[in-house]
């Protein structure tokens, strides 16, 4: 019974990530007609927001100590964080241990800018291009902004760990009398990842901004009618999706070492949870991330592969045939999209 | 007189034989006048050498490719000469390979068997390549491995860490100087008898592929051998990133050990998902919870920070190693880049010397001569002690290193520190043992 709890809290996390880069994905989608191979990369640079930071905080002075060597047997050059020295060992220790959290305030604006760029640049003169130039000119951007970030950071992982007092573990079933230890950073993860989604619902469903959205998502030419530039409004919403892409690759980077790759790992799962949720459809799009991610988890578990061997490394795609066969739209699609 | 009738019927004939002729690969086709595949002809002499610059481990090709570069400066005279000054041979003079200035040329394996054969291919045959070397990937290995020898040109092993490299897979013109998992299981079982005790139940978690399969079979022999229960193997695919749901069922387990046969990204990833999930904390049988990643890289464990402190594994090599070898390597290697060897970076420098030495004793190119002069080859000043280039599989025996990951770090570079330095002669095994059963070296291609 603490096994499948663990995994139903494993696949809830995993799915925490799906849904995020799914949710920007479908906003993307439904609002410009957009199919954005590019989402990945976002995920990828938000989480590179936060080794940036990581190493702005760490950015140090030398001062040469005589009485220690270096590998080479030279005076060793000995590093000191300017954060440090300007506001002491124990401030400056506790800004730099928090780099990831303070990322998020780093990445908001970065990514924004981002997404703003990204659309205006390249990917608005596609609108009116088939779905296949849009995948491709997108897809080729992924892989130049994954490259160009290899190119500066290596392609190794990068170290970038949860503040102290986040990390370890909790026992999430001691209320329960169970044994369910689970990671602190992890259960952030989550309900860091219920709140953004919650946000954007709710900015969607409770601002006028929202509403106009919403409009020109089912009636576009109608909402331009009415004297709305909503061209602009999409291109903010660009710059939303590309922000929540972004946040959840920041928070993302204790639970894996972020690299260059790590966008791609995630976009086509993410590509399949978004079919599987119903193009266009947002509540879909975060219902298939959490389901898939659960699934996912549960087909990873020995009892499982030795059923089925083999199960964990297919399972979202057995599942998306099973749901495209049952229900061609995915769980929640709407009809009349992406179906003339 | 004669009459010379041409038809269109002959005409497309003759183009056919003549195209066919053309179109054969030049590696099956090479000049008869030439006694073997490449031979160099003017006052050069080109390598090839075949790293991964792109993809996952292209941190470590970048590494390999400066120790290339070194071997190259150092062998055309340049620098300080490495470990040149230290080898125990003293064929090569500075002077090149055989008084031919050594060029090369660099391929980029992407660590994937195709493309890596693919860039092999084209420095064989159109950049002329007498040598292949290079990689970090067993798989590749293998791959790259096996169309040298239909080629005939000699190739010389990089990073690659399974057994099936000098086992099955084994080829009478590849050469391999890095350790492997058998001498990894050797090296380690020792000493995780004397930290952890003999009563112990490990849980596998494995990369699927041939690397993480004979590193696993390695190291659960050996640490049965010790009186330690295996209690589940568990492949994870090599695509994987996040190994919660691999490592969650650990905990139930009933295991008091978890190895993480795993290597760069995935090892990075599974490592912090235990530590994550508090395995270093936890207290099973009544003792406590260990980890243990047979093969570490330094590269690599920079990847998990924190996450490596304490943790026991093997290593080919160190730079921390205070022999002469060693520091004459660090030495040259940290002037030039500003910062310590890998692993990798080590094996790659010390077969381009090898290989060298061994055209030197020789006296040839011929890749059959070099093959006789590698087989049963003993040196020192390497950096490893007293070494042995194996005749029966083309295998170097040599001490192994058991590192830990170090409490405290005093750079950045300064990650691992060495526990115990396991001599050449625990690691032995005999050519037929079992876990490299299959592979028939064959005979030497001098190709041409």
């Amino acid at each position: 019974m603490d096994a499948i709890l663990l995994q139903i809290l494993n696949g809830l996390d995993k799915g925490s990530a799906y849904a995020l880069i799914a949710l920007g994905l479908t906003l993307i989608f439904g609002t410009l007609g957009v199919v954005n191979f590019a989402h990945g990369a976002l995920f990828m640079i938000g989480a590179f927001c936060a080794v940036t930071l990581q190493r702005i905080l760490n950015l140090s002075f030398e001062l040469v100590d005589e009485t220690q060597k270096d590998f080479l047997g030279n005076p060793l050059k000995v590093k000191t964080p300017y954060v440090e020295a300007w506001f002491g060992p124990d401030i400056g220790g506790s800004i730099i241990d928090w780099a990831v959290p303070l990322a998020i305030l780093f990445a908001i604006p970065i990514m924004i800018g981002v997404g703003y760029v990204m659309e205006r640049g390249l990917i608005k003169h596609f609108y009116k291009r088939p779905h296949a130039d849009q995948i491709l000119v997108t897809f080729g951007l992924a892989i130049v902004l994954q490259e160009v970030v290899k190119y500066f950071y290596g392609a190794n992982p990068i170290q970038t760990p949860a503040p102290d007092a986040l990390n370890g573990v909790v026992n999430l079933g001691a209320a329960i009398g169970m044994d369910i230890v689970y990671p602190v950073w992890r259960v952030v993860y989550f309900f860091f990842a219920v709140l953004i989604i919650g946000g954007i619902f709710s900015f969607l469903q409770f601002t006028t901004f929202g509403m106009v959205v919403r409009a020109g998502m089912a009636d576009r030419e109608t909402v331009g009618l009415l004297g709305i530039n909503i061209d602009r409004r999409f291109t903010i919403m660009f710059g939303i999706a590309a922000a929540v892409a972004g946040l959840a690759g920041v928070m993302y980077t204790p639970i894996n070492s972020p690299n260059y790759h790590m966008g791609m790992d995630f976009l086509v799962l993410s590509f399949v949870v978004v079919v599987v949720g119903g193009m266009g459809s947002l509540p879909g799009a975060v219902l298939a991330g959490f389901l898939l991610g659960v699934l996912e988890s549960f087909a990873s578990m020995n009892e499982i592969k030795s059923l089925i061997p083999g199960i964990d490394q297919i399972i979202i795609y057995v599942v998306a045939i099973i749901i495209l066969l049952t229900r061609p739209r995915g769980l929640m699609g709407r009809k009349g999209v992406m179906e003339d | 007189m004669s009459k010379f009738d041409v038809s269109r019927r002959r005409v497309l004939k003759s183009g056919a034989i003549a195209g066919a002729g053309v179109a054969l690969p030049t590696i099956f086709t090479a000049s008869s006048a030439a006694a073997f595949t490449n031979e160099p002809t003017g006052g050069s002499v080109t390598l090839g050498f075949n790293v991964p610059q792109t993809g996952p481990y292209a941190d470590e090709g970048a590494d390999e490719l400066r120790a290339y570069e070194l071997a190259v400066e150092h062998l055309n005279g340049g620098g300080d000469g490495g470990m040149m000054n230290t080898f125990s041979s003293k064929a090569l003079q500075g002077n090149g390979i055989l008084g031919k200035k050594v060029e090369y040329v660099t391929g980029d394996t992407q660590t994937k068997s195709d493309a890596a054969r693919a860039s092999a291919k084209s420095m064989i045959e159109k950049d002329g390549a007498v040598m292949i070397t290079g990689g970090s990937s067993s798989g590749v290995a293998i791959a790259v491995q096996g169309l040298c020898q239909e080629a005939g040109v000699i190739f010389m092993a990089g990073l690659t860490h399974s057994n099936d490299t000098t086992g099955k897979d084994k080829k009478a013109n590849g050469f391999r100087h890095f350790f492997n998992g058998y001498m990894s299981g050797a090296a380690l079982a020792p000493v995780l008898k004397n930290l952890y005790g003999t009563d112990r139940i490990a849980y596998h978690l494995t990369a699927d592929y041939t690397w993480g399969w004979t590193q696993e079979e390695s190291i659960a022999a050996a640490t049965e051998a010790l009186g330690w229960q295996t209690v589940n193997k568990v492949r994870t695919p090599l695509a994987a990133t996040d190994f919660s749901s691999y490592i969650a069922p650990v905990l139930n387990s009933g295991a008091d050990v978890l190895v993480l046969n795993h290597y760069g990204g995935n090892m990075v990833n599974s490592l912090t998902n235990a530590v994550q999930f508090g395995l270093r904390e936890k207290v099973v049988n009544g003792k406590n919870f260990e980890i243990v990643v047979p093969l570490y890289s330094r590269l690599m464990a920079k990847g998990a920070g924190e996450n490596v402190k304490g943790i026991h594994g093997s290593t080919n090599w160190h730079w921390t190693l205070q022999d002469e070898g060693s520091k004459a390597f660090v030495k040259s290697f940290g002037t030039k880049y500003g910062f310590p060897p890998s692993q990798a970076a080590h094996t790659c420098y010390v077969q381009t010397m090898l290989y060298a030495d061994a055209v030197e004793r020789a006296g040839s190119f011929n890749p059959c001569a070099v093959v006789e002069a590698l087989e049963g080859f003993e040196f020192d000043g390497m950096g490893n002690g007293p070494t042995l280039y194996r005749a029966e599989d083309h295998q170097c025996f040599k001490d192994v290193l058991v590192v830990r990951g170090k409490e405290n770090p005093t750079s950045e570079f300064d990650l691992l520190e060495v526990v115990e330095v396991t001599p050449r002669a625990q690691v032995e095994y005999a050519p037929d043992h079992p876990m490299f059963a299959g592979g028939n070296l064959g005979a030497c291609n001098p190709g041409a």
